[in-house]
């Protein structure tokens, strides 16, 4: 796999400096930390954080900014960050009023940020979390790690920036989290594996016309592969799974995320979009807000992933519409 | 077990991760991340650096040494588990006359306690148990070490990464597993020196 790179070790480090000069007005890096910090007046509000390994650009430090996270911290390729690191990103955000950290639902992920949460703790800031497990195409069972957090992490972001940025205590954004995350629910496929820097292999490899549904963005095997189909086969798919899992609403209301993984064109990603509301239309069902583009990718796969958030709360949308200040919302 | 023992152990353990760098991500590759190989060998490299500046001259001040360097430099769920594990180690090593195996097991409750996996989840610990125990009854051989790694092959993973894939994960050999095989493959190499 060819790819735009000096040294595969330093692609974070390089990425971050990258980020940071072309985008100075809005972010900062904490000194010798992968943490990604907007550059805002402290205000007393509750800090919300996320991150996690590197590779999903612009997921997270993306979306950095007033109105959503107040710090990223940017992991190794696909690994999750170390307790240190987030410990760090909790010091430099704190603006007293506690920090929300905002956990994808990976064993990685969620031991390296609760060992930080325990140092945070330790060192007297008051730190709540949310873990966030939308992808529905892994099952979810006592007996696995559970479901993975994929691109609804996003709205999760968006959602309790905003409610951060309202002045919400850390006990409300919990709450508010809490309900959130059952609302919110993702399915991908791709077209292609993918390929981590350094390494010489792709995650799996895809006939020229194969697909395969329920692929994570680590290149984690999905749950079926089949023959490449039409954009509108694909919707179906993708668009039944999740509304199953929703089952009866009394609402028909739902907001959309159609996530380029990488190395799909954005002109698929509306085609699919158009079938997408097509066939929800059919089913009466009503997008009130639409989030498309490559938001949270898996380095160049080609695929993409739908998210419908059911919006059981108007404060959803409100947030969902809010201006933020960030480089890729 | 002394600190020249512990260190050549270390120079051991990274050689090999070194060497099999490539082997464990292809291990992680079907049933994980693909990054297994490369976390195991960032951090190793770290740890041989750190002892190389530090000189720690006791094992305690090496524990905690490698303890650090695994916590801060590994990430995944290899370095909070790794980590854990010499913490572990070292909290039972301050204690006066505590035998090896005790030093061990120390470890392997402390992986326990921050990853919640059983025996037969397909992890790392499927390799700790069965050495804990060996090393409990002065029996622990390479081919102890091995057969625990090949045992974790047919097993169906409950724990990690490897759970999404459920059914898919049996046939393949864990790679926390594999790389906990070749961390007590050195031990033994060192203690025999």
């Amino acid at each position: 796999m060819k790819k735009i790179v000096n040294d595969p070790t330093n692609i974070v480090d390089e990425m971050l400096k990258g980020m940071i000069v072309s985008h100075s007005e809005l972010i900062q890096r904490v000194p010798e930390t992968g943490v990604i910090q907007r550059k805002a007046e402290k205000t007393g509000k509750v800090a919300v954080i996320s991150g996690g390994g590197s590779g999903h650009e612009p997921a997270h430090a993306g979306f950095v900014g007033e109105g959503m996270l107040s710090a990223a911290v940017c992991g190794e390729v696909f690994t999750s960050p170390t307790p240190d690191q987030i410990l760090e990103a909790i010091k430099a955000t704190d603006e007293g009023a506690g920090v929300f950290l905002v956990i994808k639902n990976y064993s990685g992920d969620i031991m390296n940020f609760e060992m930080a949460q325990e140092l945070a703790e330790m060192e007297g800031i008051e730190v709540a979390s949310i873990v966030v497990d939308d992808d529905v195409a892994v099952e979810d069972s006592l007996y696995t790690q559970g479901k993975r957090g994929v691109a609804g992490t996003l709205f999760v972001h968006k959602i309790l920036g905003y409610a951060a940025q309202q002045g919400q205590s850390i006990a409300e954004i919990k709450e508010l989290a809490d309900k959130l995350v059952p609302n919110i629910k993702s399915i991908g496929l791709a077209l292609t594996g993918v390929t981590t820097p350094g390494s010489k292999q792709p995650s799996f490899i895809l006939g020229d016309d194969e697909i395969e549904y329920g692929v994570g963005i680590h290149g984690e095997p999905g749950y079926r592969r089949e023959k490449l189909q039409s954009s509108r086969d694909l919707a179906e798919e993708l668009l039944t799974k999740l509304t199953d899992e929703f089952g009866e609403k009394e609402e028909k209301n739902f907001a959309i995320m159609v996530n380029g993984l990488g190395g799909t064109p954005l002109m698929e990603q509306y085609v699919f979009t158009n079938d997408v509301y097509t066939l929800m239309k059919e089913q009466n069902l009503t997008i009130d807000y639409y989030k498309i583009g490559n938001l949270m990718t898996s380095l160049e796969m080609q695929g993409l992933s739908l998210t419908m958030l059911y919006l059981e709360d108007d404060f959803y949308i409100e947030a969902l519409q809010a201006p933020v200040t960030t480089i890729s919302w | 077990m002394n600190v020249e023992t512990g260190i050549r152990w270390m120079e051991l353990f990274n050689e090999k991760v070194q060497a099999e760098k490539d082997y464990l991500t292809q291990l992680d590759t079907p049933i994980g991340d693909s990054d297994h190989g490369n976390n195991m060998s960032r951090g190793m490299t770290h740890v041989i650096e750190a002892i190389e500046a530090q000189k720690p001259d006791s094992l305690e001040e090496l524990l905690k040494l490698i303890t650090t360097n695994l916590l801060s430099k590994v990430g995944g769920a290899s370095g909070p588990l790794y980590g854990s594990a010499f913490m572990g180690m070292l909290k039972a090593q301050k204690e006066d006359n505590i035998p090896w195996s005790a030093v061990i097991k120390s470890g392997l409750e402390s992986i326990q306690k921050r990853g919640k996996a059983e025996a037969f989840d397909k992890t790392m610990i499927d390799v700790w148990i069965p050495v804990v125990e060996a090393l409990e009854n002065n029996q622990l051989t390479d081919a102890v070490i091995d057969q625990a790694v090949e045992s974790t092959k047919p097993l169906k993973a409950k724990k990690g990464r490897a759970s999404y894939v459920g059914e898919r994960s049996i046939g393949h050999i864990d790679p926390g597993a594999y790389s906990s095989g070749l961390l007590f493959h050195a031990m033994l190499e060192a203690e025999a020196e």
